[in-house]
């Protein structure tokens, strides 16, 4: 069948199930844009307000769902505005396809207007890029980009488009597969083996040693990363954990991959990680870490991590193995299949003694009183007063800290954090990419008020669609984390961190047609999120905030996991 | 330590890019990289060498192996494998000097290329080793410009990769 090249775009979205997209028009994207017109009935597009929140947006519909994201944009200043999107994508396996266009043939390379060399600057973010000159390129490349993104380790991929190949007279022949089809079929085949649709079957052998290993710990502990969260495996997981009888370690980005209030946690690991999880990953005598690369917010100092220890790692990715630590034995596979075989051939253990030394390690989190606000009292008011399922999304800095510590997560894709990238201002686009692929489900965007000011304008994308997010704004004035830092390590020389400006967060909510509220006790915070989730509409909250909060405990960087600097 | 590395890539644009990149993210330089096309027009072969540990290595094979337009990728062992680099090298010669040269192009098998009242150009195709050997035997001759393409290596043997 013929049909228009651009139509073929829409066609192979649809293969790929795909019923939402985020993106930015511009000058050689309208092509496309004009097809989507055609598709509106199918393809719901979210306009944003600046390209970086259509990416963290598709980022974070690909979070939230499990499904890949979508994201548009046109040439130049277009593709540049996403690639702070994309590299936060990247160094959290998210799985995105970017969908870019650039100048026509007979300009490329000439420094055309709105012109950028948009595959080269996405190589080194992305796991694959495209540039497709030929409009009879559209339909594999759709496929072979979907595949990538979806398949083995997660993670962004790029299609660049020439002006000229979507060109509206371009025609092109097309026939509709569906994803499971395509995936078998012939265009695929040029794909490495790494990308390959079939998940590697992880070694029996491997599985059996590791078997073996578990049986002669006296001392083990599980380190929940990431890839238990984007691989969906924490059904196997907890079952795993519960018949190891061991604590469980959880980093940043495996939030979610292990319920935060099971008894067996001990929270989170590393910098900020709690005393049980890092006094328990100093002493335990088998470490085993499933989807986790052990990076420097983890393993702090590879020469003292988890020294004691036998450390086995479960990878998707054979190229995280012995990356930042080196390990005594590992299994390549998806966390869900790896898991499934441990679980099959594992008895029940029973590891008391060792519980009974890390567990009450753990320390009681109840806000104390005080009378100004506290980052943990409004914790503790979100944690009790919004519903136990909610999305939450943050930004990066001490609330996000804060917010690990004191809320709990207890599916995949209930915390959505920029872990690797650490990308200040992710959160209110993630928090939209969330609400638009859960509208049942209540999405909350915690943040600073540094981070908050560095994306904000998206709050008009919240007003138009109506999406009922609620914008938790942790208050103190400053670049809390830096300043943390300067404190601790710069001689208290508050360098460019202090934030003593504009604007007013309530009535920029306002102004954006939002509720806004500024709360600066524990009751006010309550009375007012109590109002703010009853009234079903996006809003504000500015929490003020003392400026000397700190976030504890704390293990300076490169420093061995137990060197608390702060308790 | 040198390290050899055969690569098969796909044969199309950006490819040379993206695995240069991975060498380049490191901060470790690349000795010597050669590319050409393989038998299959769609697949071509680069041939890598670098200067590095074990373990900096594994890191980059196994970066390598991601990428999704390497089809495959192999460490080629010392000893296991044939490396061949040609270097065409002129030197300022005239008609009290070039018998010397010729002796010497004689004994080290290079051929001799292009001649001019003042010059020599010869090529030469070995091992580097033999061709640093040949490059420091011309130096008396004083080199006016050299050029290397870089090893190219195959397995030895009956197995490919």
């Amino acid at each position: 069948m013929k049909i228009r090249a651009t139509q073929a775009i829409m066609e192979c979205l649809l293969e790929q199930e795909v019923d939402t997209v985020f993106g930015y028009p511009g000058g050689t994207i309208l092509n496309v844009y004009d097809e989507l017109y055609r598709y509106q009935d199918k393809i719901r597009h979210v306009l944003t307000a600046h390209e970086q929140g259509a990416a963290h947006a598709a980022d974070g519909y690909a979070r939230a769902t499990g499904k890949v994201g979508v994201c548009f944009a046109t040439s130049g200043p277009g593709a540049t505005n996403l690639t702070t999107g994309i590299a936060t994508a990247h160094l959290d396996s998210s799985p995105v396809v970017f969908i870019t266009c650039n100048v026509g043939e007979s300009l490329l390379g000439k420094d055309a207007f709105q012109e950028v060399d948009s595959t080269g600057i996405a190589m080194p973010i992305t796991k694959a890029a495209f540039l497709v000159r030929d409009a009879q390129q559209i339909p594999d490349v759709m496929r072979q980009a979907f595949a990538v993104a979806a398949t083995g380790r997660p993670g962004p991929v790029l299609i660049d488009f020439l002006k000229n190949v979507t060109a509206l007279d371009q025609m092109i022949d097309y026939t509709f597969i569906p994803w499971r089809e395509n995936r078998k079929c012939g265009s695929l085949q040029p794909l490495g083996d790494s990308h390959l649709p079939k998940k590697p079957e992880p070694d029996q052998e491997d599985v059996e040693k590791l078997l073996e290993m578990i049986a002669q710990a006296e001392r083990p502990l599980l380190i929940c990363g990431g890839g238990v969260v984007r691989g969906r495996a924490h059904r196997e997981f907890r079952e795993f954990a519960e018949k190891l009888d061991a604590p469980v370690a959880i980093t940043l980005m495996g939030g979610g991959g292990f319920p935060g209030g099971h008894p067996l946690t001990t929270g989170m690991i590393g910098m900020h990680g709690s005393r049980a999880s890092n006094v328990a990953c100093d002493e335990c005598d088998l470490l085993i870490a499933v989807g986790c690369r052990f990076s420097d917010r983890v393993a702090l100092d590879p020469a003292t991590f988890a020294s004691q220890s036998k450390i086995v790692q479960i990878d998707i990715d054979r190229a995280e193995i012995d990356k930042n630590v080196p390990t005594d034995h590992h299994i390549i596979g998806s966390a869900r299949r790896v898991l499934t075989l441990l679980n099959q051939g594992m008895p029940q253990y029973h590891h008391e003694a060792w519980k009974e030394r890390i567990l009450p390690l753990r320390q009681p989190s109840a806000a104390e009183e005080s009378d100004h606000l506290t980052p943990q009292q409004v914790l503790e008011v979100i944690r009790r007063r919004a519903p136990k399922d909610a999305i939450v999304a943050t930004d990066v800095g001490q609330h996000q800290m804060w917010a690990i510590k004191y809320l709990h997560f207890d599916y995949p894709g209930q915390l959505l954090t920029s872990g690797g990238f650490g990308t200040m201002g992710f959160g209110l686009g993630a928090a939209i990419g969330a609400q638009m692929g859960n509208p049942d489900k209540r999405v909350l965007h915690i943040t600073g008020d540094g981070c908050f000011r560095m994306n904000c304008h998206e709050l008009c994308t919240v007003e138009h669609y109506h999406l009922p997010i609620i914008s938790i704004v942790f208050n103190n004035g400053t670049l809390g984390m830096v300043r943390q830092w300067q404190s601790l390590i710069y001689n208290h020389h508050y360098s460019e961190t202090t934030l003593d400006r504009g604007p007013d967060f309530v009535k920029l909510a306002e102004a954006y047609g939002l509720r806004g509220f500024r709360v600066r006790t524990r009751e006010e915070m309550e009375r007012t999120l109590d109002e703010a989730l009853a009234s079903g509409t996006g809003a504000v909250i500015d929490c003020m905030l003392d400026i000397d909060e700190m976030v504890r405990p704390m293990v300076a960087a490169g420093s061995p996991i137990t060197d608390f600097l702060l308790d | 330590m040198k390290q050899t590395i055969s690569v098969l890539v796909e044969n199309q644009a950006g490819v040379l890019n993206r695995i240069t990149s991975l060498f380049s993210r490191r901060a470790f330089n690349i000795h010597s990289l050669a590319v050409g096309v393989t038998d299959d027009p769609s697949v071509s072969r680069i041939t890598i060498i670098v200067e590095s540990g074990n373990s900096v290595m594994e890191q980059v094979e196994k970066q390598l192996n991601k990428l999704v337009e390497v089809i495959k990728v192999r460490t080629l062992e010392e000893n296991s494998y044939i490396g061949r680099e040609l270097m065409i090298l002129k030197v300022s010669a005239n008609s009290r000097t070039r018998p010397n040269i010729m002796t010497l192009c004689q004994i080290c098998g290079a051929k001799v290329s292009d001649i001019s009242p003042t010059s020599m150009t010869m090529e030469l195709s070995d091992t580097p080793d033999r061709l640093d050997s040949f490059q420091e035997m011309m130096r008396t001759f004083n080199i006016l410009e050299v050029v290397r393409t870089g090893v190219i290596a195959l397995q030895k043997g009956g197995g490919k990769i």
